[in-house]
């Protein structure tokens, strides 16, 4: 079914790779289709005059974003950023080297904006906008998971991810999209989420989870759907309805959520935490997307709002929820806006209020992936790198073996699953099993010294992207849990109901 | 793109999801599995029928676990986890098994 391709050598140490050009250039996620285009609100198919357009959509976002100029006028071409891409690391493509990226668009803005690049373009490394760049852009703009990696070592502080947003959004603007994406965007503006699922499947899968849980554990934990005047909403990703271990996860929640006597509902209007306007660097869509929440939040009248597992919609909603659907003025202002699960659970169990059978997890030995958005674009509990400690002190609390994979590999070093950024589609399976190598191989010497089992994480698209990619470095599709399945395993459950 | 199945052709996408879920018949989920090494036994239409039915009622395929769940009910707890499914259907019991039935493929971060 996939394309034939060699899985990267598991090296003992990592050493930066030996040059491959165009080792990738033949990876290109599939083109959106018309109806996915329009609606979004993109041209179907190229346009005629697509290059003037490219270059006004360019200027346009020059204009909007100081922050766009800045990383393409800034770069000193230092290569401190070379060797930091996961994909790089992966393919040897050293257009996947952060900065190799970077000029694709650099070479473009020189040519047009700057005034060197308009008089002498080839002393300054300046290119015209020709179909051959726009493919290589089309090609090597979803080579880049947007996972800021490059950006903490960049000595300038350059964001590849704007560039890389920047560069879809020009894309789009021209009728050239990625089909993963804008299918799955259209989706959420018509049905509420990005698998398409419909409110009577999704009140299904939901009371099959409470007769699971009651077989489970002879305790009526419910999962509520659009309950007015609850306390909580909690908004996470689709995959969590749908998926493996995702949906282990969302039990989780459900049983804090009850052992603590907080009423809660999810709601079929909003029943999406992701937000894939980020990836493909639409304000528009993206500001569309979280309106929704602002709605279901206003219809079902609740108090607060939590985010459950889920990377990039934790970023959107950290850092713009109340610029792009606020303000939150309805809401209980005793609670910050939003709320992480992780930050839920946290707090309950600062207040003595859960407690745990750690024991139940000793089947396991764990680590911990920090997932990129969550590690380099959040925080959680409102303490300086609460997002690192914070799902740390909770695996720590319910499960009684941690260890944490190499330090150049967490926190705000960690890297990228290899299926971030909206590349988390089986037309990119090699680049996703490539990416997916400094992780890999990060896990893998702990597997070997420590006798790590299973890896933790709080990224629905992590989570999918291990299941997948760890066959390719022979390990299990279930080594990859959920933080709030092992809160689900530990939790001592009240028998007599309140 | 299109299959061929029986001398007739049946539009497909990119990936080799059958474009109209109507125009399924059982020969195309045979030919899309010998394409992907698999003989298609009695387990497989099991599932297979069961997606089908599912997809009739909710307009989208079952998640992992109401799928096992059902297999358990239906064929016994023994074959009711994605394990199973997974012998059954290596690329995925979601992408593999749904394309075989003609249902779109399920997107999202899945």
């Amino acid at each position: 079914m996939a394309s034939k391709f060699e899985t990267p050598q598991v090296r003992k140490f990592p050493i930066i790779p030996k040059l491959e050009n165009s080792a990738t250039s033949h990876l290109s996620p599939f083109k959106s289709k018309e109806e996915f285009q329009s609606s979004l609100g993109y041209p179907g198919e190229l346009v005629e005059n697509w290059q003037e357009k490219a270059i006004d959509k360019m200027g346009d976002l020059l204009g909007k974003y100081r922050s766009l100029r800045v990383y393409l006028d800034s770069c000193i071409q230092c290569g401190a950023c070379t060797d930091k891409c996961h994909y790089y690391q992966g393919t040897k493509d050293p257009n996947n080297m952060p900065v190799g990226r970077q000029n694709l668009m650099r070479s473009v803005y020189r040519r047009y904006f700057t005034l060197p690049g308009k008089y002498f373009p080839k002393l300054v490394g300046a290119k015209d906008l020709t179909k051959e760049v726009l493919d290589d852009w089309y090609s090597y703009y979803h080579q880049c998971s947007q996972c800021r990696r490059c950006a903490v070592f960049c000595p300038i502080g350059i964001d590849t991810a704007e560039i890389s947003m920047a560069a879809r959004e020009v894309m789009d603007s021209i009728g050239v999209g990625q089909k993963y994406c804008n299918e799955i965007i259209g989706k959420v503006h018509k049905i509420g989420n990005n698998l398409g699922l419909p409110e009577p499947a999704l009140a299904d899968t939901l009371e099959g989870l409470e007769e699971d849980v009651l077989d489970d554990t002879e305790i009526d934990v419910k999962f509520p759907l659009d309950v007015k005047d609850s306390e909580v909403l909690l908004v996470t990703p689709s995959a969590d309805f749908f998926a493996e271990p995702h949906v282990d996860g969302l039990i989780g929640y459900a049983k804090v959520f009850h052992q603590a006597g907080i009423s809660w509902t999810l709601s079929s209007h909003a029943s999406e935490a992701a937000n894939f306007g980020m990836f493909i660097g639409s304000y528009d869509n993206m500001k569309k997307l979280a309106m929704r929440i602002r709605e279901a939040a206003l219809e079902l009248n609740v108090k607060r709002i939590v985010f459950g597992e889920c990377g990039h919609a934790w970023r959107v909603a950290y850092s713009f929820l109340n610029t792009l659907a606020g303000p939150f003025d309805f809401l209980d202002p005793r609670y910050p806006v939003p709320q992480h699960i992780c930050e839920i659970t946290n707090g309950l169990i600062d207040q003595n209020v859960l407690n745990f059978d750690k024991s139940a997890n000793d089947d396991m030995t764990l680590t911990y992936h920090d997932s990129c958005n969550v590690a380099r674009a959040s925080s959680m509990g409102g303490i300086m790198g609460g997002q690192f400690t914070i799902p740390r002190k909770i695996i720590q609390t319910v499960a009684n073996n941690f260890y944490d994979m190499d330090d150049e590999t967490i926190k705000e070093k960690t890297y990228c699953c290899g299926g971030g950024g909206g590349l988390l589609t089986d037309d990119l399976m090699e680049l996703r099993v490539k990416g997916a190598l400094p992780r890999m191989e990060a896990l893998k010497h702990l597997i070997e010294e420590k006798g790590v089992t299973h890896m933790a994480a709080i990224c629905a698209i992590c989570k999918s992207q291990f299941s997948k990619v760890f066959q390719y470095y022979d390990l299990e599709l279930d080594q990859i849990v959920s933080l709030h399945q092992l809160v689900s395993n530990a939790l001592i459950m009240n028998k007599k109901e309140v | 793109m299109a299959i061929e199945v029986n001398g007739k052709s049946f539009e497909t996408d990119e990936e080799g999801y059958l474009a109209n879920l109507n125009d399924w018949e059982k020969d195309v989920a045979t030919v899309m599995a010998k394409e992907d090494d698999i003989e298609l036994s009695d387990d497989h239409w099991e599932i297979i029928n069961f997606l089908r039915e599912y997809y009739e009622e909710y307009q989208i395929a079952p998640a992992v676990r109401v799928l096992t769940k059902a297999v358990g009910k239906k064929l016994g707890k023994d074959k009711g986890n994605s394990k199973y499914l997974y012998e059954l259907f290596p690329y995925g019991p979601g992408k593999q098994a749904c394309k075989f039935a003609g249902l779109p493929k399920p997107t999202g971060c899945v």
